[in-house]
C-alpha cells in the first residue's frame, strides 16, 4: 500500500514537472531571444550564441516614422488613464444603481445589456469608425486618440456585472440605518457604500486601465497606419510583419519582456483585489 | 402564526403607492386631465401652469431645440434615410480650374447614419414628452390632494434622494447610446442594404436592398453559403474544444497540484501562474513566431532528429494541423487561468462529503465523477457560457496566430481557421463588403443568444440555486 502510494506520488511530480517545462519554455524562449546578440529573425538553433542589452537599447533609441516603442508607450499610458477614469466612473454609477436603488427601468435595462453583451463588440467598431469619421474625429492623430478613449470607456456602463455582484454582498440594513439616522441616498453612497467598496473600486480601474494595453482590434482599425499614434499592442504586432522582422525580431522581444512586467505585476494587483471583491464587503 | 413586529421601513411601501410619480404608465394616461395630456406634445405646459418655472423650461427647451433641429437638419436626413441619396457624384470639367473636378454626390454611408441618429433622437424626445406627461400629471394629483407642489429646488434636490439613479445613469446611459445602441442599430441596418465594395461611398450610392443579403447566405449554390456554414461549424467546433478543453485539464491539473502527496504547491502554481501574467497578445505574437516553419518547435524537432533538416512541420499552413496548433496553444494560454479559479473551488468543497464517500468505499475516480465535478459544475457554469461566448468571438486568437489562414479558394475570402468574427473582419476592413459583414454578426448574435438561452436553463445554478448550500 505504502509503496504504491509511493509511486503515484513519484508519477504525479514527473508529470508536473513535464507539464511545468512545456509552460515555462515558450516564456524561456521569449526571454533568450530578448538577450540575443545576433540579430536577424529565425536561427537554426535555440540558444542564442551571446548575449546583450543592446535590444533594449536600440529598442528604446528607436525613433523614426515607422517604429517608435517610447511614443507607442506614453500614447497607451496616456489613452489608458483618461479611459480609465471614464469607464471606472460609469461602471460604478451603473453597477450602484442596479445593486442598491430600484426603479422602473431597471430590469429592462438589465436586460438591454444582456442582449447587447451577445453582438460582437467588433460589429459595432466598424458603424463607431464611420460615426466618428463622419463627426471629423479622424482627421487628425490626436483627434484618433481622443476617439479611441471614446470607443474603450463610452460603452463601459454595459460592463456593471462584477461590482454589481459586489455591491450585493453590503448588506441592505446598512444602507437603511444611514437613512433612519437622516442621510440621503447620496450621502449614503458617498460615506458608507463607496468607501466599503475600496476593493471593487480598485479592481475596476485596474481592468479598465489594463484594456488598452492589451487590445489589438480597436486600436488598428481606428488608428490605420497612423504608426505615430499606435498604442504598444499594435505597434508591437507592426515589428513581426515582413518588412520589419528582420531587422526588429529581437527588439520586439526585448519590448514583450519590457511590458509584460507592468501588465504583469497589473494583474497580480487585479487578482488580488478580485479575489477580495467576489469575498464579499463586510466580513460576517 | 404570530405576524413579527412590523419594520420601520415596512410602512415605506404603503406610503409610495399613494405618490404619484410610482403610478404605472397606463394609469397616467388614464387618470390625466388636458393639461396633463397637453403637455405630451407642448413639453412642460402643466408645470409652468403650476409655477414650477424650472423643470417646465428645461422641458420646453427640450422641445424646441428638437424642433429646430427637426426644422434645420432632420426631416431633410429623414428623407434621405428613406432613400439612401439619389445624386451620384460626378466628374465635370471646370474651365475656371482648368481641371476635372468632382460635384458633390450624396453620400449613402453619411445619409443612414444621420438617419438612424435623427431616428434615435426622436424616440429619445418621444420619451421626453411622456416624462413631460407624467410630470405634468404628478403635480395635477398633488394639487388635487392639496400635497406640497415641489419647487425647482425640490426638483434638484431630489437627484441626490429619489431620483439619484437619474443623476448616476445619465452619463452611462449616453455613452451606451452612442457608443453600443447607435452603432449597433446603423451596422443591423446594413445587412439589408447593397453596401458591398462596388457600392463604396462616396463614388457611390447603395440602396435598400430587403432580405437578398441573407437570401444569399443560405441559397444552396452561393459561394457565401459554401463559406458560411464551414465557417459556422468550425467556430461551434473550436468554441466546444476550446471552452471544454480548458476546463476539464485545467481542473485536473488543479487537482493534481492539491492533492495531498504533492510537495511544494506553491512553486507548482507559480509555474503555471507565470504565463497568465504575460499580456495576452505577447504570449500570442511569440507562439506565431515559436511555431513558424522556422520557428524554433521546427529546429528542435530537426535538431532531434523527429523531421529531416529542410522539413517543418505545418503547425499553420495546413487547415487541421493549424486548428490543431490553435486549440493546443488556447490550452496553454488558458488551463492556468482554470487552474487558478478552480483551486479555489476545490477547496470549498466540504471535507465531509469526501470523508463519507470514502468509508462508503468509493475510489476516487467515483469519488471525481460522482463529487467533484457535479460540485464544479454547480459552480462553474455562468463561468463555462461566458468563456464559451467569449471563445465564438475570440478575434485575438485566431487573428493574431494565423490570421485566418490557410486561405481556400472555396471559400469567399475565408481561410480554413476564420471564426464568424474573423471572416467578419476580413469582410468589413479588408474586403468592404459591410453588407456581408453585417448579416454575418447578425448570425453570430442569433447562435450566440441561442445557445446562452439552451444552457443557462439548463443550468444547477438556474434551476436550484439552494443545491449546495
Amino acid at each position: 500500500m505504502k509503496q504504491r502510494r509511493m509511486i503515484s506520488n513519484v508519477l504525479c511530480h514527473v508529470l508536473l514537472a513535464v507539464l511545468g517545462f512545456i509552460w515555462v519554455l515558450p516564456i524561456f524562449y521569449v526571454i533568450l531571444t530578448a538577450f540575443r546578440e545576433e540579430t536577424g529573425s529565425y536561427k537554426s538553433y535555440i540558444f542564442p550564441k551571446g548575449y546583450t542589452l543592446d535590444n533594449f537599447i536600440n529598442l528604446i533609441n528607436t525613433s523614426n516614422s515607422m517604429i517608435d516603442f517610447k511614443r507607442w508607450f506614453l500614447n497607451t499610458l496616456i489613452i489608458a488613464i483618461f479611459s480609465t477614469i471614464i469607464a471606472a466612473f460609469f461602471t460604478i454609477c451603473v453597477a450602484y444603481c442596479m445593486s442598491r436603488l430600484r426603479f422602473r427601468l431597471r430590469k429592462p435595462f438589465m436586460n438591454l445589456a444582456m442582449i447587447l453583451g451577445m453582438f460582437p463588440g467588433f460589429m459595432s467598431m466598424i458603424a463607431v469608425y464611420y460615426i466618428l469619421k463622419g463627426l471629423g474625429f479622424l482627421e487628425t492623430g490626436l483627434l484618433k486618440q481622443v476617439a479611441l478613449v471614446l470607443v474603450y470607456s463610452g460603452g463601459a456602463g454595459l460592463g456593471f456585472y462584477i461590482a454589481k455582484g459586489f455591491l450585493d454582498t453590503i448588506p441592505k440594513a446598512i444602507d437603511e440605518a444611514a437613512y433612519i439616522d437622516g442621510a440621503t441616498k447620496w450621502q449614503t453612497l458617498i460615506h458608507i457604500t463607496l468607501p466599503l467598496s475600496k476593493p471593487i473600486i480598485t479592481y475596476t480601474l485596474l481592468t479598465a486601465f489594463m484594456g488598452p494595453w492589451v487590445d489589438y482590434i480597436f486600436a488598428k482599425v481606428i488608428m490605420g497606419s497612423d504608426n505615430q499614434y499606435y498604442t504598444i499592442a499594435i505597434g508591437l504586432w507592426t515589428m513581426l510583419q515582413k518588412e520589419y522582422i528582420e531587422t526588429y525580431y529581437t527588439q520586439f522581444y526585448a519590448g514583450c519582456v519590457l511590458i509584460s512586467i507592468p501588465i504583469s505585476i497589473l494583474f497580480v494587483l487585479t487578482q488580488k483585489y478580485y479575489v477580495e471583491g467576489v469575498s464579499g464587503a463586510v466580513k460576517g | 402564526m404570530e405576524t413579527k413586529n412590523k419594520k420601520p421601513g415596512a410602512a415605506a411601501p404603503v406610503l409610495r403607492a399613494v405618490l404619484p410619480n410610482t403610478a404605472h404608465p397606463s394609469q397616467v394616461i388614464r387618470e390625466s386631465d388636458a393639461i396633463s395630456k397637453l403637455s405630451f406634445f407642448i413639453f412642460g405646459l402643466g408645470n409652468l401652469l403650476n409655477r414650477q418655472i424650472g423643470r417646465g423650461l428645461i422641458l420646453l427647451a427640450i422641445e424646441v431645440g428638437y424642433i429646430a433641429y427637426m426644422a434645420a437638419f432632420g426631416v431633410a436626413a429623414m428623407g434621405n434615410f428613406f432613400t439612401l441619396g439619389t445624386t451620384l457624384q460626378e466628374e465635370v470639367w471646370s474651365d475656371e480650374l482648368g481641371i476635372f473636378v468632382y460635384t458633390d454626390g450624396d453620400n449613402s454611408m453619411l445619409c443612414m447614419l444621420y438617419g438612424v441618429i435623427t431616428i434615435v433622437l426622436t424616440v429619445v424626445v418621444i420619451a421626453v414628452a411622456y416624462m413631460s406627461m407624467k410630470s405634468a400629471y404628478c403635480t395635477q394629483k398633488r394639487k388635487e390632494r392639496g400635497m406640497h407642489i415641489p419647487t425647482f429646488r425640490d426638483d434638484l434636490r431630489s437627484l441626490l434622494e429619489e431620483n439619484i439613479h437619474g443623476l448616476l445613469m445619465a452619463f452611462p446611459s449616453v455613452g451606451i447610446l452612442a457608443f453600443t445602441i447607435v452603432p449597433l442599430v446603423f451596422m443591423i441596418l446594413i445587412a439589408f442594404t447593397s453596401y458591398d465594395r462596388d457600392h463604396q461611398p462616396p463614388g457611390n450610392l447603395f440602396d435598400w436592398v430587403g432580405l437578398s443579403n441573407f437570401a444569399q447566405l443560405f441559397s444552396g449554390g452561393s459561394k457565401l453559403a459554401a463559406t458560411f456554414w464551414p465557417v459556422l461549424g468550425w467556430t461551434l467546433i473550436w468554441a466546444v474544444c476550446a471552452t471544454f478543453s480548458n476546463f476539464i485539464l485545467g481542473m485536473l491539473l488543479a487537482l493534481l497540484i492539491n492533492r495531498k502527496g504533492t510537495r511544494i504547491k506553491g512553486f507548482w502554481r507559480f509555474v503555471f501562474v507565470l504565463s497568465i501574467a504575460v499580456p495576452q497578445f505577447v504570449t500570442l505574437l511569440s507562439m506565431s513566431t515559436i511555431f513558424n516553419a522556422n520557428g524554433p518547435v521546427n529546429v528542435m524537432l530537426r535538431a532531434i532528429g523527429l523531421i529531416g533538416a529542410t522539413e517543418s512541420v505545418p503547425f499553420f499552413t495546413d487547415a487541421t494541423t493549424a486548428k490543431i496548433t490553435i486549440i493546443g496553444i488556447n490550452m496553454w494560454i488558458g488551463i492556468p487561468y482554470t487552474m487558478l479559479s478552480t483551486t479555489g473551488i476545490l477547496q470549498n468543497i466540504p471535507v465531509e462529503l469526501y470523508e463519507a464517500a470514502r468509508i462508503d468505499g468509493a475510489r476516487p475516480p467515483t469519488i471525481f465523477r460522482k463529487i467533484t465535478l457535479p460540485y464544479m459544475m454547480f459552480v462553474m457554469t455562468p463561468t463555462l457560457i461566458t468563456s464559451f461566448t467569449g471563445n465564438i468571438n475570440n478575434f485575438n486568437v485566431i487573428y493574431l496566430l494565423t490570421g485566418g489562414g490557410p486561405d481556400s479558394l472555396d471559400y469567399y475570402f475565408a481561410g480554413k481557421t476564420d471564426l464568424l468574427i474573423t471572416w467578419l473582419y476580413r469582410l468589413t476592413i479588408t474586403q468592404k463588403d459591410y453588407n456581408l459583414g453585417s448579416v454575418i454578426g447578425i448570425m453570430t448574435f442569433i447562435v450566440l443568444a441561442i445557445t446562452s438561452l439552451l444552457t443557462y436553463h439548463q443550468t444547477g445554478a438556474y434551476k436550484d440555486e439552494g443545491a449546495f448550500q
